[in-house]
């Protein structure tokens, strides 16, 4: 049968240790299955829809695009690493509840995990280039209105509050 | 689980990863698995080894080597569109690098594995391809370099030996102040392209001294439009010289496929190259499809 690794990974600050995985397991279904953290959404798995999107070592990545043993001594960031507390919402998240940056919800862990890293390498951007940020998350709903103008609300808040 | 049954492989150098194509029968090299990774989900191939290069040392690097470019097969495509270098000495690989799929897939997506992939509408190959670029390839009896334009064998494959790993890329370096655009037509951002073109010239009193055109997406690998390359070269650049000058690539040989007839791609060949030779040029600032993005 499939071959099997332990693997060390810290995710949202956790550090999980020799977690037993098959060696074709994507880290996508690991994060949701083996880790319970079902914030994380899988939508098209293969690569084009963006809703499994986390932080590896602080840039973004499809998790569906990768193997759990390659997370094997990484660090992740899933939406449920965002918030700073447990009562508190990150500017971004209260960004897109004010400006109905979310329909479904399907779409928006990937979006929120992109536009962080996005957001930190690009603190003021234009609405082009929030769409050319995005472009790569697909929202079935198509509220990219609401999502870009949250997105944007979002540059200005953690402009004048710097984490 | 989405992915079929393999065994998994972490070699950690590049002699040791040569040793187990070697030694190991239907393995696959995992480079940034933007490509492989959605093929092995959708179980369109299945290796019995897949051999993880991201743990391998010193793959990973941009040089500037007496003239020529050198890039490490495992250097990640957001590293080469962010490197200053690369901005400076090679405009045509950051135009084009701006073009492939998205921040989250040039975050994995290295430039090797995009070579060795060989996807006919990869912005890489083409730029490898207009470049004249040469693939250092590390097999059992050490290294050899392979001219691009002998690289690929055909359509997903590269002309290299089943125990070989491409290492690096060198792109000889055109002279400072060359002028470079890439432009490609798809759907949607991000896409892959139906067609690209990319272009670079080198303009010496007002001439045209050398010229490379490159197409993409047309055949199984991009094509040079060698013809457009001869009739511009010595010319004063203008929109009416690339004009007629392009109308050549309607004769490239171009496939067809459930996004685009030949003919339609034969048309795109024309229309893109003579829109990147003027955009290098500078005679496009205000065209219409030459949005600012």
């Amino acid at each position: 049968m499939s071959e099997k690794r332990a693997i060390t990974v810290t995710v949202n600050g956790t550090k999980y240790e020799r977690k037993e995985v098959p060696v074709r397991i994507t880290l996508a279904d690991f994060i949701r299955y083996d880790l319970g953290l079902t914030g994380t959404h899988l939508g098209c798995e293969h690569g084009v829809c963006g809703a499994c999107t986390i932080l590896l070592d602080g840039k973004s990545a499809r998790s569906c695009l990768m193997l759990a043993v390659q997370a094997d001594g990484h660090e992740i960031l899933t939406v449920e690493g965002i918030a700073p507390s447990e009562d508190k919402l990150h500017p971004l998240q209260e960004a897109f509840r004010d400006n109905h940056g979310l329909q479904c919800g399907f779409c928006t862990p990937g979006m929120l995990t992109t536009l962080l890293e996005f957001l930190r390498d690009n603190p003021d951007p234009t609405e082009q280039e929030v769409r050319i940020a995005i472009s790569g998350n697909l929202c079935r709903c198509t509220g990219y209105q609401g999502i870009v103008l949250a997105a944007l609300d979002a540059a200005k808040r953690m402009r004048a509050t710097p984490a | 689980m989405k992915p079929p049954p393999f065994q998994y492989h972490d070699p950690k150098t590049v002699a040791e990863a040569v040793g187990l194509l070697g030694t190991l029968d239907n393995a696959k090299l995992l480079a940034g698995g933007q490509s492989l990774m959605p093929m092995l989900n959708m179980r369109f191939v299945l290796p019995d080894h897949v051999i993880d290069l991201n743990r391998v040392d010193g793959l990973s690097y941009i040089k500037e080597n007496g003239g020529t470019l050198e890039i490490g097969a495992m250097t990640r495509q957001r590293d080469v569109e962010f490197s200053d270098l690369v901005r400076a000495k090679c405009p045509l690989l950051h135009q084009a690098i701006m073009h492939i799929g998205h921040r989250q897939t040039r975050n994995r997506g290295t430039i090797g594995g995009s070579l060795c992939h060989l996807d006919p509408a990869a912005e890489l190959v083409s730029v490898a391809m207009a470049m004249d670029a040469t693939v250092v390839v590390s097999g059992p009896n050490g290294q050899r370099e392979i001219k691009f334009a002998d690289f690929p064998a055909g359509y997903l494959t590269p002309s290299i030996e089943l125990n070989e790993i491409v290492t690096a890329v060198r792109l000889p370096l055109w002279p400072a102040g060359h002028k470079s655009a890439f432009v490609e037509f798809s759907r949607r951002h991000g896409d892959f392209a139906i067609v690209s073109a990319a272009a670079l010239l080198a303009i010496d009193g007002g001439k045209i001294a050398r010229a490379s055109v490159t197409i993409g997406g047309v055949a199984v690998a991009p094509v040079r439009a060698t013809d457009v390359e001869k009739q511009i070269t010595g010319q004063a650049p203008s929109s009416d010289l690339f004009r007629k000058a392009c109308e050549s690539c309607r004769s490239i040989e171009a496939m067809s496929d459930i996004h685009a007839s030949a003919d339609y791609r034969q048309h795109l060949a024309a229309v893109l190259s003579r829109r990147a030779l003027e955009k290098a040029a500078g005679l496009a600032e205000n065209a219409p499809w030459n949005r600012k993005h």
